[in-house]
């Protein structure tokens, strides 16, 4: 992991770009101010839409093209021609269809004047880092896109470069072969078996910037600028499933498609949605249980809602909350107009009311988040309970007081009767149960 | 295409065979070069001593290795200026700015126009040997090849795939690894095909500058075109049936024996990474690569090859400096700009200078007429050539294995020298009384309408099959159909061959509007004939004036007429 202390590999500082237009009718500027550092051990991605100059930035970055303005800096020394701490991944493989695979990785090695066998046993040892082994004399028209890309990151890796560059190295495969390759590249790097000591990557993908980068610096369009940055503050490797991977992405989706946002820093990424957030549609236990017992008795377990409230007498908004909450606990389905039962509901509704208690538990744990929170806080304590005001001040945060407060008592309702917890109103505490009562749970 | 031996055989042949037959087939090769070279080193006095050529068709197959000897010594010389000047005009951008405007004259410059000026100057370079006519007529195939294959080489030079020069860049590459891992292998398709349509083309004039008049004088090569000459200053048809005979025999060994191979050979240099759709075959480069004496003769060398590659790599190592601030850079290309207008004009006022005081300006006005009237055969030419060969090659290229069956054999004719057909044209006109001012246009387009054929051809398969799939399913048929899908579809094919046909047709208007058949000679009023007869007079002002002139009105059409038709090809009709 890199921090603001590692040593900074490559710095761009206050780097202009422009080119000229057509019949000299003035210029056309594609980079302004950057400002850039790539440290060691980071991997950096450089996100932005078509036209925001990112590739030209990591070609002035590899010294293929000066910049207009200002300077850029390698490992302490100004560049002056391509750089020689960096080797690339390109886009289009860049692989020379008439050299073999391992023709091919030996290209760099070649060009520095490395004796055959020395080159020779680097290349393999490249080849076989990449799982190409036994593709040595192919040639790349022989591969698939896939592999014609393995053979570019080995001739990459064979020169051990202090910086790892990637322009868009995935985008020019199917799905399911970057998703792999991705996957593949990114192992190397957390086993730390890569062989370059920082990756600077170019991509327009957010969701490939947020799983491979520690760091996302997000670009701005005409001209090509740096937005700010949004740190990946999530443990290697980056799981999709995490609730924060997704929150992620979706805020960097959000300043990309709004130009005017301003890009604050990590401060202003919202955490992953708080199980405070999610509304418990007010409905009693008891009311539940009823309509549960109740729909149980049509044929299949199934009827029409408007039907379900004539026969319950009650308007039709005074019975979506219990529905609802039979939605959310997974015991009933709607689809359209109609209510169908699930099979634990059914079960829920024909059973002992022990076992009911055990379904309801098992499904408030399983569906509603809040309950497991909750039920976390009580067991961080030493005095296994907790001030009801510590709650209802989380539902304070996404609710108004009043809402809270309703909120609070539903989830005191559902709670008792799961007896996940316990709840005293005079001490407006909540209590975890009793071992031996809640060893009935397990 | 079935190709004998079919690789299979080969490859159940033991090694030991193949090897055995590359042996004998590079000893027959060395013993015929060593045999036919020696001859040329004959002795040459004029007017007293000069080779005879004997019309027995016997001594056909040595005439037909000279002529072949001179072609391949001519793409030698052809391919070493190609890479030069291609890489000189490509490398260096100042140096660009004169090479390929250059380039673009001297493609215009007809060649057999040359003719005179430079036997004149080998002789004098080899005096009292063949050599220097033999250099003078090598010199000719050279000039009538070597253009169209620098063109292709710096255009390859300039659209390298980007990636892939940022890749060697980037990996440092030095000046000569750069050049034998990408440059030249990324150009090598492109060459060997325009090489080899050059090859094609040259044929005629190597039978056109083997026996020539120059300067009131004859002379002769012993080779096929001298021996066609012979035989019709002998009237004598048989003999020039063989010698076609000889020349298509010719053409079919050098396509199988040489283009086969290095097309098979290079298709390993193709850009495109999908594998191809057609892969071309060639039975001699399947023995080659079934042999183990060449490997091991490659693995032999691969040392000293190495070394060899390193020192280069070493000597040619990249250095970076500052480039040349923009300002800097206007400035040079401005005084560029300046000088080479100041070269042109330059020789512009030497050239009205020389011709006003030679010849004046009268002859000036009457070689302008002479142009129109070449230029009025040109362009009916075309127009023939267009209506009769279009419907024909759309016809061709719509059906795959027409075309696959007539590719080969349009090839074949349009490689084969037209004006080994002249006699037969010229008695034909003889007989029939047709006028030479006509016929002259048949004698042009024996060699230059097969270049609207097989464009033609390459244009309709061009043309998606999608594309035709919904023209049908339009209901689209007859006139509207070539309106709305095909002339647009081969309208960019039409144009590479009509630049190509009209550029023949001015060449070979200098050998077909003056043909002779025994003592009798046809003369047509144009150009040609104007330059054709003021080289075999001798008179320098003359022959200045109808190059330039004739020059002038290619280079005039080019950019006023094909050039604008290119553009238009690549903006609106590029498929």
């Amino acid at each position: 992991m890199s921090s603001a202390t590692s040593p900074v590999l490559i710095k761009v500082e206050n780097v202009y770009k422009r080119f000229p237009l057509p019949e000299g009718k003035g210029e056309f500027t594609v980079l302004s101010q950057i400002d850039l550092e790539v440290r060691a051990g980071e991997v950096l991605a450089l996100l932005g839409r078509s036209g925001s100059g990112k590739s030209t930035l990591l070609r002035i970055m590899a010294g293929l093209i000066p910049p207009s303005q200002g300077q850029v800096w390698s490992n302490g020394r100004p560049l002056r021609g391509p750089n020689p701490d960096v080797a690339m991944v390109f886009q289009s493989f860049a692989l020379l269809p008439w050299l073999t695979v391992q023709e091919n990785v030996e290209l760099g090695l070649k060009a520095q004047g490395i004796p055959r066998e020395i080159r020779r046993q680097k290349a393999l040892k490249a080849i076989d880092l990449v799982g190409l082994d036994g593709f040595e004399n192919a040639y790349p028209k022989e591969l698939s896109g896939g592999m014609k890309q393995r053979v570019g990151f080995a001739r990459a890796f064979v020169l051990e470069p202090k910086v790892l560059f990637m322009d868009e190295p995935f985008s020019a495969l199917d799905v399911l072969t970057a998703e792999n390759l991705r996957g593949e590249i990114d192992e190397l790097w957390n086993t730390h078996a890569f062989p370059s000591q920082s990756i600077l990557i170019v991509t327009h993908n957010i969701e490939e910037a947020v799983f491979l980068a520690d760091r996302v610096v997000i670009l701005g369009s005409k001209p090509g600028r740096i937005r700010g940055e949004v740190k990946i503050d999530l443990p290697r490797p980056h799981e999709r499933t995490d609730p924060r991977f997704k929150s992620l992405v979706d805020y960097i989706y959000e300043i990309m498609t709004n130009p005017e946002i301003p890009v604050t820093s990590e401060v202003a990424v919202p955490r992953a949605p708080s199980p405070y957030a999610l509304p418990l549609p007010h409905a009693r236990v008891g009311g539940i249980s009823g309509l549960l017992e109740l729909i149980v008795e049509w044929p299949q377990a199934r009827v029409e809602i408007a039907e379900l409230a004539e026969r319950l007498q009650l308007a039709v908004d005074d019975l979506l909350p219990i529905l609802d909450a039979a939605v959310l606990l997974g015991f009933a389905e709607v689809t359209g107009r109609v209510v169908q039962l699930t099979e634990i509901g059914q079960d829920f509704a024909n059973t002992t009311i022990l076992r009911s208690k055990d379904l309801f538990r098992q499904q408030l744990l399983a569906r509603v988040p809040v309950f497991r929170s909750i039920l976390q806080t009580l067991e961080e304590k030493n005095s296994r309970s907790m001030r009801a005001d510590f709650f209802l001040d989380l539902w304070d945060e996404h609710f108004p007081h009043e809402e809270a407060e309703r909120q609070f008592a539903t989830a005191i309702d559902w709670g008792r009767y799961a007896e996940l917890f316990e709840y005293d109103a005079s001490e407006d505490r909540l209590y975890l149960p009793e071992p031996s009562e809640s060893s009935s749970a397990q | 295409m079935r190709t004998f031996p079919s690789p299979e055989v080969l490859r159940r042949l033991p090694a030991g065979a193949a090897d055995g037959a590359i042996v004998l087939g590079t000893l027959v090769l060395l013993a015929v070069v060593a045999q036919v070279g020696a001859g040329a080193f004959e002795q040459f006095q004029p007017p007293a001593v000069v080779p005879r050529i004997d019309l027995d068709p016997r001594n056909l197959p040595y005439y037909a290795a000279r002529s072949t000897l001179r072609m391949f010594i001519a793409l030698a010389f052809s391919t070493l200026f190609t890479l030069i000047y291609g890489y000189v005009a490509a490398k260096s951008r100042w140096a660009e700015r004169i090479l390929i405007p250059l380039l673009d004259i001297l493609q215009s410059v007809p060649v057999l126009g040359f003719l005179s000026i430079t036997v004149t100057g080998f002789i004098a370079l080899f005096p009292g040997s063949l050599l220097g006519l033999e250099a003078a007529s090598i010199f000719a195939i050279f000039t009538s090849q070597v253009w169209n294959m620098t063109f292709s080489f710096y255009q390859s030079l300039r659209t390298l795939p980007q990636e892939l020069v940022e890749a060697a860049t980037l990996y440092r590459l030095s000046g000569w690894q750069r050049f034998t891992q990408l440059e030249l292998p990324a150009a090598m398709v492109g060459l060997i095909w325009n090489a080899m349509m050059s090859f094609g083309g040259g044929w005629f004039f190597v039978a056109a500058s083997e026996a020539i008049s120059v300067l009131n004088q004859e002379y002769t090569l012993p080779g096929l075109g001298s021996y066609v000459e012979a035989a019709i200053q002998a009237e004598d048809l048989p003999k020039l049936g063989w010698a076609i005979l000889t020349m298509a025999v010719v053409i079919l060994l050098v396509d199988q024996l040489f283009w086969r191979p290095l097309v098979a050979w290079s298709d390993k240099f193709r850009l495109e990474q999908s594998a191809g759709a057609a892969v071309p075959e060639s039975w001699l480069y399947d023995l080659l690569t079934t042999a183990r004496i060449p490997r091991l003769i490659g693995r032999g060398f691969s040392p000293l090859a190495e070394g060899v590659d390193r020192l280069l790599a070493y000597l040619t190592r990249p250095r970076w400096g500052d480039p040349l601030s923009p300002e800097a850079e206007r400035r040079r290309e401005r005084l560029l700009t300046r000088l080479s207008w100041l070269a042109i004009g330059g020789l512009g006022v030497w050239l009205v200078y020389f011709v006003s005081t030679t010849v004046g300006f009268g002859e000036v006005m009457l070689v302008f007429g002479l142009g129109i009237l070449t230029l009025l055969r040109v362009s009916v030419l075309l127009a023939l050539a267009t209506v009769v060969w279009t419907p024909i090659g759309v016809a061709i290229g719509f059906n795959p294995r027409l075309a696959k069956l007539l590719q080969p054999v349009v090839q074949f004719l349009a490689a084969f020298p037209a004006n080994f057909l002249f006699p037969f044209a010229t008695l034909l006109f003889i007989r029939a009384q047709i006028s030479i001012e006509w016929g002259s246009i048949l004698l042009m387009s024996l060699g230059a309408q097969w270049y609207i054929l097989f464009n033609s051809i390459a244009g309709a398969q061009s043309i998606p099959t999608d594309l035709r799939e919904m023209a049908m399913n339009l209901g689209l048929q007859g006139w509207k159909l070539w309106q709305k899908l095909i002339i647009p579809g081969i309208f960019p094919a039409w144009v590479t061959g009509g630049i190509t046909a009209s550029g023949g047709a001015w060449n070979a208007s200098i050998v077909s509007e003056i043909v002779t058949w025994g003592a009798t000679t046809l003369k047509a009023t144009g150009l040609g004939t104007y330059i054709a007869e003021a080289t075999a007079g001798g008179d320098w002002p003359r022959i200045t004036l109808g190059i330039g002139m004739m020059s002038l009105f290619v280079v005039g059409i080019n950019r006023l007429f094909w050039r604008r038709l290119y553009q238009l090809a690549e903006e609106k009709y590029h498929l």
